[in-house]
């Protein structure tokens, strides 16, 4: 068909036909499966705490997001007379828009990715770092006492745990010895999944992953019980619809990023037969599921955390332990001669 | 243009099309839903009082001390990133020039743990 | 295009009156300044860029300017008072750049100097060429920014500094310390409560 077409149409929009079309096909299954991932997480909250959870819409509740979503999406989006209308309409958007953007890099299977750039682990850290911005934008926008507080604390929050993530992702990448996502992916062939080698850097991840994004325990920026809501506390409708579906769209990322790092990605857990039959998108969905279970587990799980405790895992225990593992790892991969890309 | 440079094509075509989603979504709704502001609605909240005083006031210093320090340890991964690519490379040397560089750093980081900077009261 | 938005939203750093948006369009700014890096050919760089100033740089300049209320009708009534040595400055840093560019020429051998120093970028990517440099052949800059960085975190330390009296801290060791006489543990089954 590409060769049918090729007379038809130049091939430069060709290709950028062909990229849009990869990108909706992103795109779009994201949207439905961040709406179902609500779903989930009412589904298995209400199982932890012996409820049934949503089964009123549809059969088992399924249609419930659907509904959800179409109740927000023609509710009034009310914009508080004091606040900064442009800013205050860009941060929902940046939150969403962030969130889905970082799939960009991310390989699916083997080759299955839209921008396979050589530096794609710094380009996933880079948005991950933005994300802080939509919060504070919300929070100082507002021009309310609640969104504004919740705004500063999460903005702090985010930044102390994206120092440790760093630092994890250096160790990783020293294994891996390249910026490619791709190629973490492959080195996990050799190694196997790195998750074995550095199974603590692997909770510090997932901890980090759970600051991030601001889920129990680490949610202070929405601490209902004292910030009513945190920073999204003067949104409604649509605009406060992108920021939940954001932090969702966050939740997946983060765990996709887990799975590649640490999970081998879209590679079977053992390369024999009747693991490699399975394709690597599924083991990859497989995996992306195992750790989005475990970010709802939590919830169910355990208390919030408060302000000073966070901190100070944040920048007394994660900081210097990363380090530590960091010059630990280096130096042992420089000991035994293992080092990826040695000679040269 | 290298080929290489072409993979960033795709991230540009992405963000818009993100961008464009989002945008869509909230302008489909404000013309889906009824809107009608009123003082009482735009007003911030404040748990049903009326709000006192401007909101953007002054706070805590310490917010930007965390900041600062974030920037200098930020600083500190965006050093580390090529060396942990290209360790294999450049050997023993470039391995003992990083303990140094991070030894330096770690005496900054043990001086603010004992001056308590990293307390959080 | 990088460049045009580049310098627009460099314009609009300066001309907005609210603070904040002027944050918004300096970091539109490093974006574009990002986008240029990339359309050069050093992807590290542009992707340092986000990370360090995007992500660092103009978080601590947001909270800077959010949390200072300036008010912007007093600014506006300063602008004239200063615009004299304003303009002074200005001009001088003119000339002087004038004056550069007029003198400008590269050494003679300075093509010959590029080419050695920098591993063939069809071997490496650029990452890897900047990690060979950086950590070996340029090891004393790089420690003297290691050093520019400690000496940043001991004077923002010394500066910000505050400690607030009566505060009660947490203590870990008491908490994990508690025993079984002042604590009660219940194993309760699922679907019964206590």
């Amino acid at each position: 068909m590409v060769e049918l077409l090729d007379g038809v149409i130049p091939p430069l929009l060709w290709r950028v036909l062909l990229i849009v079309l990869e990108v909706l096909a992103i795109v779009l299954p994201m949207l439905g499966i961040v709406a179902y991932l609500t779903y989930a997480e009412r589904k298995v909250i209400g199982a932890i705490q012996l409820r049934k959870g949503p089964n009123v819409v549809g059969a088992f509740g399924l249609l419930q997001p659907l509904a959800d979503g179409l109740k927000l999406f023609t509710k009034e989006m009310i914009i508080p007379t004091q606040a900064n209308r442009g800013v205050f309409l860009l941060a929902p958007v940046l939150t969403f828009g962030l969130a889905l953007a970082a799939w960009a890099v991310v390989p699916f299977d083997e080759g299955w990715v839209v921008a396979d750039i050589n530096v794609g682990v710094l380009y996933l850290f880079a948005i991950s770092s933005l994300g802080v911005y939509g919060i504070i934008m919300s929070g100082w926008a507002s021009n309310s006492r609640y969104a504004f507080l919740g705004g500063l604390r999460s903005a702090a929050q985010m930044v102390s745990y994206e120092v440790s993530m760093g630092f994890v992702l250096v160790s990783v990448l020293l294994m891996a010895g390249s910026l490619n996502i791709s190629k973490v992916v492959e080195a996990q062939k050799e190694w196997g999944w790195f998750i074995v080698w550095q199974l603590p850097m692997f909770v510090v991840f997932v901890i980090s992953a759970l600051a991030e994004t601001n889920r129990v325990p680490f949610d202070l920026p929405e601490a209902e019980a004292e910030l009513v809501a945190g920073y999204n506390v003067e949104y409604s409708g649509m605009a406060f619809g992108m920021f939940f579906l954001g932090e969702y769209a966050n939740m997946i990322l983060m765990s996709g990023m887990t799975s590649i790092l640490f999970l081998g990605g879209w590679l079977p857990p053992l390369s024999i037969a009747p693991f490699t039959w399975v394709p690597g998108i599924i083991w990859f969905a497989l995996k992306i599921s195992a750790i989005l279970f475990f970010f709802l587990w939590a919830r169910a799980t355990f208390p919030r955390y408060r302000y000073d405790q966070l901190m100070r895992l944040g920048w007394k225990i994660f900081l210097p332990f990363t380090l530590l593992w960091l010059v630990l790892v280096a130096g042992a991969l420089e000991l035994t001669g293992k080092l990826p890309n040695m000679g040269g | 243009m290298e080929p290489w440079q072409l993979e960033y094509a795709p991230i540009l075509i992405f963000f818009a099309i993100a961008g464009g989603v989002a945008v869509a979504a909230l302008g489909a709704s404000w013309l889906a839903g009824r809107q009608k502001p009123d003082s009482e609605k735009g007003a911030p909240y404040e748990c049903g009082f009326d709000p006192f005083g401007d909101t953007r006031s002054k706070f805590d210093v310490r917010f930007y001390l965390v900041s600062i320090l974030f920037i200098i340890f930020d600083l500190e991964v965006a050093f580390l990133f090529p060396w942990a690519v290209t360790l294999g490379k450049i050997g023993l040397f470039g391995f003992w020039s990083m303990i140094v560089f991070l030894a330096v750093l770690t005496v900054g980081f043990i001086y603010e743990w004992r001056k308590g900077a990293l307390e959080w009261e | 295009m990088f460049a045009a938005v580049l310098v627009a939203s460099g314009v609009m750093v300066i001309s907005s009156r609210n603070p904040v948006h002027s944050v918004l369009f300096l970091i539109l700014a490093f974006f574009n300044a990002a986008g240029l890096f990339l359309l050069l050919g050093a992807e590290f760089l542009a992707m340092s860029l986000v990370i360090v100033y995007v992500g660092a740089v103009a978080v601590l300049f947001l909270f800077v300017v959010m949390m200072l209320d300036i008010n912007t009708a007093e600014l506006k009534d300063g602008i004239l008072q200063y615009l004299p040595t304003g303009a002074v400055i200005g001009i001088l840093l003119l000339v002087e750049l004038v004056a550069l560019f007029g003198s400008w020429g590269f050494a003679p051998d300075v093509e010959a100097i590029i080419q050695s120093q920098t591993p063939p970028i069809a071997q490496a990517t650029n990452t890897e060429a900047l990690g060979m440099l950086i950590y070996t052949k340029y090891v004393f800059l790089f420690q003297a920014s290691g050093l520019i960085l400690l000496v940043a975190m001991v004077g923002s330390i010394l500066l910000t500094l505050r400690r607030r009296e009566g505060v009660r801290h947490q203590k870990i060791a008491d908490q994990v310390a508690r025993t079984t006489e002042t604590v009660k543990l219940h194993k309760v089954q699922t679907g019964r409560g206590i």
